[in-house]
């Protein structure tokens, strides 16, 4: 074969890609941005029917769960509507557009185009997707703050601020990492199951409602929900949020954030880059 | 073959070399291109013509990183596309068969940000989608959602998208499939005008008269092979293609028909009642001799007509007349 052209090596090189990559998250923040209305609107609705029945109903008409015995229902709660925000926006917003953008739109043919590896056309929809599932966290704060019944307001304080930042960037990334290879294995005709087969019983599954210590009585789901990557996510947010409630060791739920989206992104890079180049 | 260049350019536009794509699912083995060895020169206007399943956009896909080669290279501006993708892809402008927009912009926005993933600063790109939007028509529906726009307007603003970033070369895959005759002239126009102002173009059609209308050189492909390579011009004269010119005279043209199998140049003849049509190739003088012919057994030429040689023939001739799905 003749000799080939270098193109512009080094960090010119890796400036321009930079650039490429910072305008790519311009455009989902613009698009963001037009559609925060709905965003919103989504992303508020679980949250607030949780704690409207949990924090409002359930005490006024005498029920009532306790996890911890000393602490109000809502106070364990609220890591898990946290995690449970992140783990359905971080999802949602990536798998979803990205299933109509291989199949219907085709518009992921001319993003592809960009001047970039391909990985890192990806790798921007893993972080447009945690930024999304970030702010998705934020909202639930505001909310759980205010709707509750008197008495039972959540006990929460930030006690480690550089924890709960760690618990909720990489809860953001493994979620949205998540949402990458859905949106690149699903077929279109089969997004309705994205919701009952996936994000449901890793919902319910998540020691959303309870920590996960407590599930010492049931041995066999103590150690199945292991598998859970949203589990890791609340017990994360609970050390950070309601240390006073059991939770998992910093470095069980740190490996498993941490090494769960590098591995989950990485294989979503692979299975991006198989869909799209042939 | 005729208008190959003698030397190779290293940093010609386009260039591939023994390119080639196997696909195996199972059993079957396609050879989708095979061995295809191109060299497009700077500011050309080049087309790649074949049937459905020839390897046009197999093609178009390995130069422009989306497909990768089995073996063989393709080399855009002498950058070899499989090893550096990202640095070939600034190069490229690719307008794809598919409606590919950002569903989620709008018009003015889709160019925007295009030119930004390019590496346009802010104000050179909303310079360049004004500027853009001006000379394709479209700057009243710059706030226009892409799904509000027809078939035609999403098809220009495709390839006005495609040029914010002034490329090296444009990619146009099947810019004219399934769109109406207006839309189509009217793109014509615009590809002419792209050219003329020094564009490098590579065009695949399977339509005939597209590439004869715009191309200067065109490839015919079938099964992953080139068959042929040449100005239209010179495809018409290589490869046989006759004029067609059809007489109708004032009694029975069988006697006529007889006559003109004699003429200089003349390939077949048909007669059908008082018409005859005559192929030829080339065609000079043979209507003339015609007319003489037609006075010397008694008929008198009431009407006269003459197809230019098209490339339907060449093609048809290269490709087989069976059908392709």
């Amino acid at each position: 074969m003749s000799a080939a052209t270098v193109p512009v090596a080094g960090r010119r090189q890796i400036v321009l890609q930079l650039e490429t990559f910072g305008a790519m998250l311009a455009r989902d923040l613009r698009v963001l941005r037009r559609q925060f209305g709905q965003f919103l609107l989504r992303t508020i609705m679980q949250p607030l029917l949780f704690v409207f029945v949990f924090a409002y109903v359930f005490p006024k008409i005498g029920q009532g769960f306790h996890g911890g015995a000393t602490v109000s229902f809502t106070t364990i709660l609220v890591p898990g509507l946290i995690a449970v925000s992140i783990n359905f926006q971080g999802i949602q917003s990536v798998a979803i557009p990205l299933v109509q953008e291989f199949s219907v739109s085709k518009e992921i043919e001319d993003r592809v185009l960009a001047p970039v590896p391909v990985w890192s056309v990806a790798l921007e929809k893993i972080v447009a997707g945690a930024i999304q599932a970030v702010i998705a966290a934020l909202v639930v704060f505001p909310i759980v703050d205010l709707v509750h019944a008197r008495g039972a307001a959540p006990v929460i304080h930030v006690q480690d601020w550089p924890l709960f930042v760690f618990a909720l960037v990489f809860s953001s990334l493994l979620a949205a990492s998540g949402g990458l290879l859905v949106g690149t294995m699903i077929e279109p005709r089969k997004i309705t199951l994205l919701f009952s087969v996936i994000v449901l019983p890793i919902t319910f599954l998540g020691c959303v409602y309870y920590p996960w210590a407590t599930l010492s009585p049931i041995p066999w789901l103590k150690y199945l929900v292991l598998l859970n990557p949203l589990v890791y996510m609340t017990e994360a947010l609970r050390a950070s949020l309601t240390p006073q409630l059991p939770h998992m060791p910093f470095w069980a739920y740190s490996l498993a954030l941490v090494g769960g989206s590098a591995g989950l992104g990485l294989i979503a890079l692979r299975t991006f880059h198989r869909r799209v180049v042939t | 073959m005729a208008s190959r260049p003698a030397t190779v350019d290293e940093a010609a536009p386009i260039r591939t070399v023994g390119l080639s794509k196997v696909y195996r699912s199972g059993r079957e083995t396609i050879h989708a291109v095979d061995g295809l060895d191109l060299e497009i020169g700077r500011g050309e206007f080049f087309g790649l013509l074949g049937p459905n399943g020839a390897g046009k956009s197999t093609t178009i896909g390995m130069l422009t990183t989306t497909v990768v080669p089995t073996s063989g290279g393709a080399f855009i501006e002498g950058i070899d596309v499989a090893r550096h993708p990202a640095a070939a892809k600034r190069l490229l402008g690719v307008v794809s068969q598919t409606n590919t927009l950002d569903r989620q912009l709008t018009v003015w926005e889709n160019l925007y940000y295009h030119g930004r993933f390019f590496g346009v600063s802010r104000d050179e790109a909303r310079r360049r989608s004004d500027e853009l939007l001006a000379q394709f028509a479209l700057s009243e529906r710059a706030a226009a959602m892409i799904f509000e726009l027809s078939g035609g307007l999403a098809q220009r603003l495709m390839i006005a998208r495609a040029l914010v970033h002034r490329p090296e070369i444009l990619f146009l895959d099947e810019p004219t499939s399934g769109i109406d005759p207006q839309t189509r002239i009217n793109l014509w126009g615009i590809l002419r005008d792209l050219h003329a102002a020094g564009q490098t173009i590579l065009l695949t059609t399977h339509y005939m008269e597209e590439a004869d209308a715009l191309c200067e050189r065109i490839a015919i492909l079938d099964h992953g092979k080139m068959l042929a390579l040449g100005s239209p011009r010179e495809l018409k004269a290589d490869y046989g293609a006759e004029t067609v010119i059809a007489v109708t005279v004032d009694g029975d043209g069988r006697p006529l028909a007889a006559e003109a199998e004699q003429i200089e140049n003349v390939r077949r003849v048909e007669a059908d009642g008082s018409s005859v049509r005559v192929f030829a190739n080339p065609a000079d003088g043979v209507l003339v001799a015609l007319i003489e012919r037609a006075g010397a057994v008694g008929l008198s030429v009431r009407d006269a007509s003459s197809l230019p040689p098209s490339l339907e023939t060449v093609f048809l001739s290269l490709t087989g007349r069976e059908y392709r799905e």
